[in-house]
């Protein structure tokens, strides 16, 4: 390694920190740049829908290092700037205050923005998204006791959100445009336990239910009109329909994209000097035979680790089983692997109980277990995905026997 | 404020300052230790912050919980002192508290 090596990362969040915390953590002694849009040091998204609106946490605890850190580090973190350009013949990025700053390694993390519906109304007040700490104060402020808050969109986002607004004494309708929530990353069975869980404890829910409009008074959102001409009452709207990758200056400086910045296994990009982590990249799943776009932590974390192993010559360890985590009211829901060309569900104990999970095999081989408040679900389920071995399906549904003992 | 001894698989030690009611993994995360990956930041859900906690302060937590027990029933090379560290709140009865990190987290 080269101690002169420059290094510069676009995008301060949870991807682009955590590529700088790594390669010190690696011993990389060269210059770090870590640019970031937000005024804020890199911190953590994902209480944002939960402990931050229900007032459980600080600026302070949602930093993923202090801001000392940073200095004490010698990495040089520029907050409030953006990228504007990447010239990669010349090795420089043009950034939108200061200088073009010269790169040998450049680390793309730009993450993914709120997907916006573009209907009459979004520009009114009160309609809001969910990415940024700004976002969430925003919401916050609007989810006081007895106001009612519309959710178009229920996905993880939305119902979290919803679950949140609950417990601060606010209402929650949530509009799907689908016949059951979570439509797209959840199976049927899943969908429908989270939907009554909600909805015993107060959630209403629009389903198959399209959005024509938001309506206002004073330019203030009061309303959400649906495709049936009902419109729906609100003091607060938020849209959660999904997240598009900022992919716009890789693309412009012509890397090669497909919903995405396309990268390998070590996470580089179709140029050598170029890498990129995190919500923004579309990258290879040797366990499922293709390549996702994936939006979680643990999948940041496992790209901006195999950075830090590159540019400092490490191995790269074996690629990690992706997982994900949803809190809301009481459940804890863990994901392991995703339900690729699954042809069986498996559900082991009863979600009446709340405590259960779902299994999806494909041939007899667990490729992905949704566990509500069910660890030993999750954690063998994990590792069966990693290791694909066929499991006996009379144990699967069998509560009286160990997941230690299905998983031997 | 109590002081917190990590000790890495090879035996390298970092000593931090927490506050109280600071999570042991929060210490660490926060001072860049080595060894803690704590993917989901100390929500009980990955079992990547596994520590073994000294045989004198073992006495002194509060019992894990039934999540944290069976997250730690699945992690890898785990011993009668094994702790998921963002469930370890520190206090001044802390003080001094030292851990040891497992070869990896996964």
């Amino acid at each position: 390694m080269d101690p002169q090596t420059r290094v510069v990362i676009l995008g301060a969040g949870h991807g682009g920190g955590s590529v700088a915390a790594f390669l010190r953590q690696y011993g990389f002694a060269g210059p770090i740049v870590l640019i970031g849009e937000e005024p804020l040091a890199p911190y953590q998204r994902p209480p944002l829908s939960k402990a931050w609106l229900k007032g459980e946490a600080t600026a302070d605890s949602l930093a993923l290092k202090p801001l000392e850190f940073y200095a004490g580090n010698n990495i040089d973190l520029r907050l409030g700037v953006h990228a504007v350009a990447i010239d990669r013949a010349s090795k420089t990025v043009a950034v939108s205050e200061g200088a073009p700053i010269g790169y040998d390694v450049l680390v793309l993390a730009m993450g993914a923005r709120a997907r916006r519906l573009t209907i009459p109304g979004a520009e009114l007040k009160g309609v809001l998204e969910l990415r940024t700490a700004a976002d969430a104060e925003k919401l916050k402020t609007a989810l006081g006791a007895g106001k009612t808050l519309a959710v178009v969109g229920g996905g993880y986002v939305g119902l979290e959100v919803a679950a949140s607004a609950i417990s601060l004494s606010a209402k929650a309708v949530i509009i799907e445009r689908e016949h059951r929530v979570l439509a797209r990353v959840a199976c049927e069975q899943l969908s429908n336990f989270f939907q009554s869980y909600h909805a015993a404890r107060g959630v209403t829910f629009e389903l198959s239910a399209g959005v024509e409009a938001f309506v206002g008074d004073k330019g203030q959102v009061s309303g959400v009109k649906l495709a049936d001409g009902r419109t729906i009452g609100c003091d607060a709207a938020l849209v959660g329909v999904g997240a598009i990758p900022n992919d716009e200056i890789a693309k412009a400086a012509g890397l090669e994209c497909n919903n995405g910045v396309v990268v390998d296994l070590a996470a580089r990009t179709s140029d050598p000097a170029i890498f990129a982590v995190g919500d923004l990249t579309q990258r290879p799943m040797a366990l499922y035979s293709r390549s996702v776009r994936l939006e979680s932590v643990p999948n940041a974390l496992e790209q901006a680790k195999a950075v830090a192993c590159a540019v400092t010559g490490r191995s790269l360890a074996p690629p990690e089983v992706p997982w994900f985590w949803s809190d809301q009211f009481d459940l804890k829901l863990q994901i392991a692997g995703m339900p690729f060309d699954a042809d069986e569900i498996i559900i082991r104990g009863d979600p009446d109980t709340a405590k259960f999970a779902v299994f999806h095999l494909k041939q007899g081989c667990i490729q992905a277990v949704e566990a509500v408040n069910a660890a030993p679900e999750f954690m063998a389920g994990k590792q069966l995905v990693a290791s694909q071995k066929p499991v006996a399906r009379d144990k699967l549904v069998d509560m009286s026997i160990s997941m230690k003992l299905v998983a031997v | 404020m109590a002081k917190i001894t990590f000790v890495e698989h090879n035996g390298t030690e970092h000593v931090v300052d927490a506050k109280n009611g600071l999570t042991v993994m929060e210490a660490a995360v926060k001072n860049n230790v080595p060894g803690i990956d704590a993917d989901c930041g100390g929500a009980c859900a990955c079992a990547t912050c596994h520590v073994y906690v000294g045989e004198a302060w073992v006495g002194k937590l509060d019992k894990p919980s039934a999540m944290e027990e069976s997250m730690l029933d699945f992690a890898e090379n785990v011993e009668s002192n094994s702790r998921l560290s963002c469930q370890i709140k520190m206090s001044d009865s802390l003080d001094g508290i030292v851990v040891t990190l497992p070869e990896s987290q996964h």
